[in-house]
């Protein structure tokens, strides 16, 4: 790392915002792992109280959800920030596979990669692999609208 | 006699882990359930309106179809999800979330599951889910 200013750390620091900074990726203990436009790589430890199966100890399919739904929009959001300067992002629709369980104990990786952008949405898609990024746990396929800045003191309907 | 409605319910709401992490909980009337989210600060995904993670709200509407089909008959292990698609029609606020399922098709190892979850008006939705779900029913009802 250098010190001084580039697009690079201001990307950076998306990623650090995006991964800690909402409550629900902090409560999850999500990090990020790496990130330029249009692409991110995030991960989600294994915890005994987001076990989803407490037979087999695989992670809840929720927990895989919403990894994959940050991934995606932080892929987005980091081309968007590139093109169009900062943007706010809503999830439009997120389709998911789970083509097998996760392995229990081990942490789980997602890598999305935003493969169009047009004027006012963000195409993207996603993989979520344990061991081998060959072979995928989840993967997943989602639309983001940008929504523009809410002006302050505007209610919304 | 195989376990009663209620306490298969009861049961899948307390012993999966990442259910008591959401913190939500259902209500039975009949063969109808109600699932609850209560909102809490560690849901959020946005806060500057604050809104609901999009995630948390997927995975609200998959754990909804998991709870309604333990309804169904006695299984031998949860149901695992194969897909979901998640359309998501409104911002979910920091209030509490409500969501039906409604069990489209019931095959001899698939279901296919609609849900939707809302807040204040049910005829305002906020989410919805299409979902199919591998079976695996106890030796009991497969025989």
């Amino acid at each position: 790392m250098t010190s001084t200013p580039s697009p690079q750390e201001t990307l950076a620091e998306l990623g650090m915002r995006m991964a800690q900074g909402t409550p629900q990726a902090a409560a999850l203990g999500f990090r990020t792992v790496s990130s330029s436009p249009g692409e991110a790589v995030m991960a989600v430890p294994w915890r005994e109280d987001l076990v989803g199966d407490p037979e087999s100890g695989v992670i809840a399919g929720g927990v895989i959800t919403t990894l994959l739904d940050q991934v995606c929009g932080m892929a987005v959001s980091s081309i968007a920030l590139r093109e169009r300067g900062l943007l706010g992002l809503a999830t439009l629709d997120l389709r998911i596979d789970y083509m097998r369980p996760a392995e229990p104990r081990r942490e789980i990786f997602a890598r999305a990669h935003c493969y169009k952008l047009t004027t006012s949405i963000g195409f993207v898609r996603a993989a979520a692999w344990d061991l081998d990024e060959a072979d995928p746990v989840a993967a997943a396929q989602a639309a983001f609208a940008f929504t523009a800045a809410p002006r302050s003191g505007a209610t919304r309907p | 006699m195989s376990e009663a409605r209620d306490v298969r319910l009861a049961r899948t709401l307390t012993e999966v882990p990442y259910m008591r992490f959401l913190g939500m909980s259902a209500d039975l009337a009949g063969d109808e359930m109600t699932a609850v989210l209560p909102f809490s600060q560690h849901l959020v995904g946005n806060v500057l309106l604050p809104a609901l993670h999009g995630g948390v709200i997927g995975a609200f509407l998959e754990m909804t179809a998991l709870c309604q089909l333990s309804l169904l008959e006695p299984l031998r292990r949860q149901p695992r999800t194969i897909d979901v698609t998640i359309e998501y029609l409104r911002p979910g606020r920091a209030v509490t979330t409500y969501a039906r399922a409604d069990v489209r098709k019931v095959g001899r190892r698939i279901a296919n599951v609609h849900v939707e979850a809302w807040q204040e008006a049910r005829a305002l939705p906020v989410a919805a889910l299409r979902g199919h779900f591998m079976l695996s029913p106890s030796e009991e009802s497969a025989s």
